[in-house]
């Protein structure tokens, strides 16, 4: 199923919580949804859910309006909400029975749903205890199972792996990678390699509104534009070989890294590459090029060029 | 339909695992059995096959746990976050409160289940009016419905249980002693008002075993209006 937000608000008394957002995601789609603290990533996910009603503008999701057939929508939609709140009182078994029986399953099928939730997210050795007795880690994965206990076709996953193990988010990003095959995935998370590891594309959010949308890849370039060069040239004069990478058509500056080593970052005019260059210039002259690295601009600084203000 | 039924179970489920249920069960019956068969003007004392000393009982101690019954409602689910996971599932926000509403009810319904042998035991002693019986308990179970509803609506606009018990007493007091209070002091149409709102007037027209529409009527709208009530505070979250 498509979700289509158009000019969406949401105030909060004198407030923007989300201001004016407009995207869509496709089925068969992962988006990750990035942001600083408060601005505005859970109330957007839980205006997509219903839990919150919408200000102005609205969420279509396979055309049907969410401010007119909210009820009806939530079937199609497993949701995970920050904090993972759970009936602690409720042993594991219980809690997702009774999730299962909200969410419409038939009754013959919420025992072989349930199990297949435990089994998918190994929780087999914890499935009699009650829910207060689980680690976070466990609780966690308890939050994952209700989400999708009703194979939904939307899955809202608000910091889903908050709390887990390092081998157990390598497992829950290849489920949801899985899964995103066929459904239509919106995930919020602080860790930036997660979103490059797991989505399709990133919606960076600040402040309410959408400040990038695309895939890591485009974001770099958008983010870059000049190309960025680390090569060591051995076996030559630092300041011979900075005179002549200076003197090359594609660069726009070269930089010392480290004068002993003979490391340089050469920085292409837009648009343009050196590495060829940079090549044909040591075979000319006899250098050793002993290490070429394009440099990536990290998500990181992306991140941190778009959200700091 | 099937959605409130599912709620109604983990409520009651809920209730029992938690032992709120026994204790409740417990000093109800402790209660409503030592005064009607031990103490005070009690069953031996009047001298009737009649059960009115235990519906005068019921009718003050059911007043006391309704609240503390319900005060969990959805005080907890408020503090623990825990309705932002149920309202997201495929249910309306009245399918919950109807939900809710309808455990404690059954939880009320078992208690007064229990009592069955004082009738039992009763019909032994001497002839006794099935009529009159039956009505009374109907109107235990409608004055329990009542105080469900507001209690729900009370539990509904906090989360902190304690304010929950506390309001929902406080809201309860009126329709169980001050409007009968305050009927006794007016006269014309004011006294006429109070009087019609007074619990103590309706269940005790039913108890002696007239079923007037009237009653009805009054038992009917204060659950609708607490259980309204209760959907509307749920349904706030959606307003700017």
């Amino acid at each position: 199923m498509n979700i289509r937000i158009e000019n969406l608000s949401k105030r909060y008394g004198p407030q923007k919580a989300v201001d004016d957002i407009s995207f869509q995601v496709k089925t068969g789609e992962i988006v990750g949804f990035l942001g600083p603290n408060g601005a505005g990533k859970s109330t957007t996910m839980k205006m997509i859910t219903g839990y919150i009603g919408i200000g102005q503008g609205d969420i279509f999701i396979d055309d049907q309006s969410v401010k007119q057939n909210g009820d009806d929508l939530k079937k199609f939609i497993g949701y995970l909400p920050e904090n993972n709140p759970l009936y602690l009182d409720m042993p594991v078994m219980d809690y997702l029975a009774f999730c299962a029986a909200l969410q419409g399953v038939e009754k013959t099928r919420i025992n072989e749903r349930v199990r297949e939730m435990i089994r998918i997210t190994g929780l087999n050795a914890e499935k009699h205890k009650k829910i207060g007795e689980l680690s976070k880690g466990y609780r966690q994965r308890v939050g994952l199972a209700q989400a999708m206990i009703h194979d939904p076709k939307i899955l809202i996953l608000d910091e889903p792996t908050t709390g887990l193990d390092p081998n157990q988010i390598v497992e829950i990003r290849k489920l949801i990678r899985e899964l995103g095959k066929e459904k239509t995935v919106i995930l919020s998370t602080h860790i930036l390699p997660e979103v490059e590891a797991t989505c399709d594309r990133i919606l960076i959010i600040n402040k309410g509104k959408i400040v990038a949308n695309g895939t890591a890849e485009n974001l770099r370039n958008q983010a870059a534009g000049q190309e960025i060069l680390r090569v060591r040239i051995e076996d030559a004069a630092a300041d011979a070989v900075l005179h002549e990478l200076r003197r090359l058509s594609a660069t726009d500056r070269v930089e010392w890294v480290d004068k002993s080593l003979n490391r340089f970052e050469i920085i292409s005019r837009t648009g343009a590459s050196a590495k060829r260059e940079v090549f044909q210039l040591c075979v000319q002259k006899g250098w050793v090029l002993s290490e070429l690295i394009p440099m990536e601009t990290r998500l990181e600084d992306i991140f941190r060029n778009l959200t700091m203000n | 339909m099937q959605a409130i039924w599912v709620i109604t179970k983990r409520e009651l489920n809920s209730f029992f695992d938690s032992l709120i249920a026994y204790i409740v069960l417990v000093l109800f019956l402790g209660f409503s059995g030592f005064f009607t068969w031990l103490f005070g003007s009690d069953v031996f004392l009047v001298g009737q096959a009649n059960l009115q000393s235990f519906f005068s009982i019921a009718y003050w101690s059911l007043f006391f746990f309704i609240p503390a019954l319900t005060m969990r409602l959805l005080a907890e689910e408020n503090k623990t976050g825990t309705i932002e996971l149920l309202l997201t599932k495929a249910v309306t926000d009245r399918q919950v409160v109807v939900g809710k509403f309808l455990s404690t009810l059954l939880l009320v319904a078992i208690a007064l289940l229990f009592t069955l042998p004082y009738v039992i035991t009763l019909a032994n002693i001497g002839k006794i009016d099935v009529g009159a019986i039956a009505c009374g308990y109907l109107g235990l179970l409608l004055m329990s419905a009542a105080y469900i509803s507001i209690g729900l609506y009370a539990s509904s606009i906090t989360n902190n249980q304690i304010v929950a018990f506390l309001a929902a007493l406080f809201i309860g007091l009126f329709f169980h002693i001050i409007f009968d209070a305050l009927a006794s002091n007016f006269t014309g149409w004011v006294g006429e008002l109070f009087n019609t709102l007074s619990m103590s007037d309706h269940f005790d027209s039913i108890s002696r075993g007239v079923v007037d529409t009237r009653d009805l009527i009054f038992f009917f709208s204060i659950i609708t209006v607490g259980l309204l009530l209760s959907e509307l505070s749920l349904t706030k979250r959606n307003l700017d």
